[in-house]
């Protein structure tokens, strides 16, 4: 805690008011009103019909009505949901395995910053151009179709992009490969605050490496584990680019890889603010109660100021 | 299951073969990591014809001939450039300098609200974009601002998360006596945030530059939003644009070319600063 000394620092402290400024005007601006508005505009019908304009007519929540009865969103919510699973499951596995490796100090790894260089390369990687490097690879007569049958793996183009499976696992990859090495960091980060004699004593006991990793390492990172969960399932959420590219915004096939970002963008693009305020609040109220469990995860931590 | 195996396996096998074990598995990684960018910059230099007879890791001759087809083809590409670049270089200035400012009233100053703004900021750290999304393009389109640069530059003033990594920065690098001195020796407030504050902070604000400039760069939901005209488009929309157009009757080494020219710049980038950046990762999340 800081203490004041005196009326001398008072003086000053309206410097804290207005170097806020900036910040809260902006805030307000382009965040806060535009999220007032998208509430407001969910209660309104209000779509093109063609060249015509219809409404907006104030028609209560018989937006959230259509949208939740139509069944879509359902159908939208759980493919992202099963591209965010397929995408987080080996993206832990790898990121746990890797950050162990990596913190350990008696396994000396050489050219670790070589490797970190690496895995974190494809997170700066812009997602569109990434996808859209994927769709010309893994096209039906891209190089990777042209690898597998120069090798006899097999006999005839696979259609990457016209499997459900397939076209969900090429974009599970995709996310899992730009984001397990900042994970990997993350969790890096967290096991080498550990303080190490635990380590130390855990040798001195003749524990195996997979005891320490499990009765040590993994309960004292559970705080972090918690974070990187949650928001990876935010971001998971959001996921917009890589499926938006890759199959055009039409979320084929049989619209199995549609999200709810994607969803959302179709009505922003026809001009349907009714349906899209609606969307757009419900995922808000999905995405806050997910903040608010991060931030009592790791709230203890960040207020210490 | 198989990972308990696996450990039990290690128990026996010792320190060596377990190093044996990482380095494979590492090496493996990385070669999924960088074997698509490796075909990229390969097929980059093999013309439409060499592309469509299929798979080879041994680069061709036709890089120039892609590239120039590309710039004298439909897609505007040089604007695309330019845009992109104005776009993410505003954005990473203002970002970083309102977002040390921010983090500086709320690490040097005592004020009876900021009990309720700072937590408030970590609040919003998460909320996402798209959710705001109708409203923003209702309020741009207002203010007459469609197909003009401030709505995808000024926004980032308010960026809870750089101001978060700031905040912690500020934390342990500098003291709150050195503020006290600058005010003794008669500096005004302003001026000792700018040539006191500023400098030493210098190396999280590159490192949150660095983050802001890819990260504006890389956007495509918003900029596709906002912008249609061909000469404001930046480089993601063209990449949408070109997977929108009937790819088939497309010169394929163009595609290529047009990828690699989008991503090069952040890869050469992330190369020669890789250090600091990998470093700056971890600190702007949770404490270890």
């Amino acid at each position: 805690m800081k203490s004041n000394s005196g009326g001398k620092a008072v003086r000053y402290n309206k410097w804290g008011y207005i170097f806020l400024i900036p910040f809260i005007v902006v805030f307000v601006i382009f965040q806060l009103v535009p999220l007032v508005n998208t509430i407001y505009n969910s209660f309104f019908e209000n779509y093109m019909s063609g060249l015509t304009q219809v409404g907006p007519r104030f028609v209560g929540l018989d937006n959230y009505k259509a949208l939740f009865s139509s069944g879509d969103i359902w159908t939208y919510f759980k493919n992202t949901m099963v591209l965010w699973i397929m995408c987080f499951i080996p993206q832990i596995f790898l990121s746990l395995l890797l950050g162990a490796w990596f913190s350990d100090v008696r396994l000396k790894l050489k050219g670790s910053r070589f490797f970190k260089t690496v895995i974190y390369l494809p997170n700066l990687i812009m997602a569109s151009a990434f996808s859209m490097l994927f769709f010309t690879l893994f096209s039906d007569g891209g190089p990777i179709n042209s690898l597998l049958m120069q090798i006899g793996f097999i006999s005839e183009p696979y259609k990457f992009l016209s499997h459900a499976g397939s076209a969900r696992g090429l974009i599970a990859m995709m996310n899992c490969l730009m984001w397990f090495g900042n994970t990997t960091i993350l969790l890096m980060a967290g096991m080498m605050g550990i303080d190490t004699s635990l380590f130390e004593a855990a040798e001195v006991d003749g524990a195996t490496s997979t005891q320490v990793f499990f009765k040590i390492t993994l309960p004292l990172l559970r705080p972090i584990l918690v974070y990187v969960i949650i928001t990876s399932l935010i971001g998971g959420l959001q996921l917009f680019d890589v499926p938006q590219i890759l199959t055009n915004g039409t979320g084929d096939p049989m619209r199995s890889t549609m999200t709810l970002i994607m969803y959302l963008n179709k009505h922003l693009f026809s001009k349907n603010y009714g349906m899209a305020g609606a969307l757009s609040v419900v995922l808000f109220i999905l995405t806050t109660v997910l903040s608010l469990i991060v931030f009592k995860v790791t709230g203890n931590d960040k207020r210490k100021g | 299951m198989a990972k308990t195996n696996k450990n039990d396996i290690q128990k026996g096998v010792g320190l060596h073969a377990r190093r044996v074990i990482a380095y494979v598995v590492l090496i493996i990684i990385s070669f999924f990591c960088l074997f698509w960018f490796y075909i990229m910059f390969i097929n980059a230099t093999r013309s439409n014809g060499q592309l469509q007879s299929g798979f080879t890791a041994i680069p061709s001759t036709n890089l120039l001939k892609n590239w120039n087809n590309l710039v004298h083809g439909t897609l505007p590409i040089w604007y695309g450039m330019f845009n992109s670049l104005i776009i993410a270089a505003c954005s990473a200035v203002l970002c970083t300098y309102f977002s040390t400012m921010t983090a500086y009233a709320i690490h040097a100053y005592e004020f009876r609200m900021k009990r309720f703004i700072y937590p408030f900021i970590l609040m919003i750290m998460m909320i996402p974009t798209q959710v705001t999304a109708l409203g923003f393009i209702k309020l741009v389109t207002k203010m007459g601002l469609m197909d003009s640069f401030i709505p995808l530059i000024v926004p980032t003033i308010a960026s809870p998360v750089v101001f978060f990594y700031m905040k912690q920065y500020m934390e342990s690098a500098l003291p709150l006596s050195l503020i006290e001195a600058a005010r003794i020796d008669g500096s005004g407030e302003f001026r000792t945030f700018n040539s006191i504050v500023l400098p030493l902070m210098k190396p999280a604000i590159a490192v949150q530059a660095i983050f802001t400039f890819v990260s504006s760069w890389n956007n495509y939901f918003t900029p596709a939003l906002i912008l249609h005209d061909d000469k404001k488009k930046t480089l993601p929309i063209l990449i949408a644009q070109l997977r929108a157009a009937d790819w088939l009757k497309f010169d394929m080494g163009q595609v290529y070319v047009m990828i690699t020219f989008s991503i090069l710049p952040v890869i050469v980038v992330y190369l020669i600063l890789s250090k600091h950046i990998v470093q700056g990762i971890a600190l702007g999340s949770v404490k270890g």
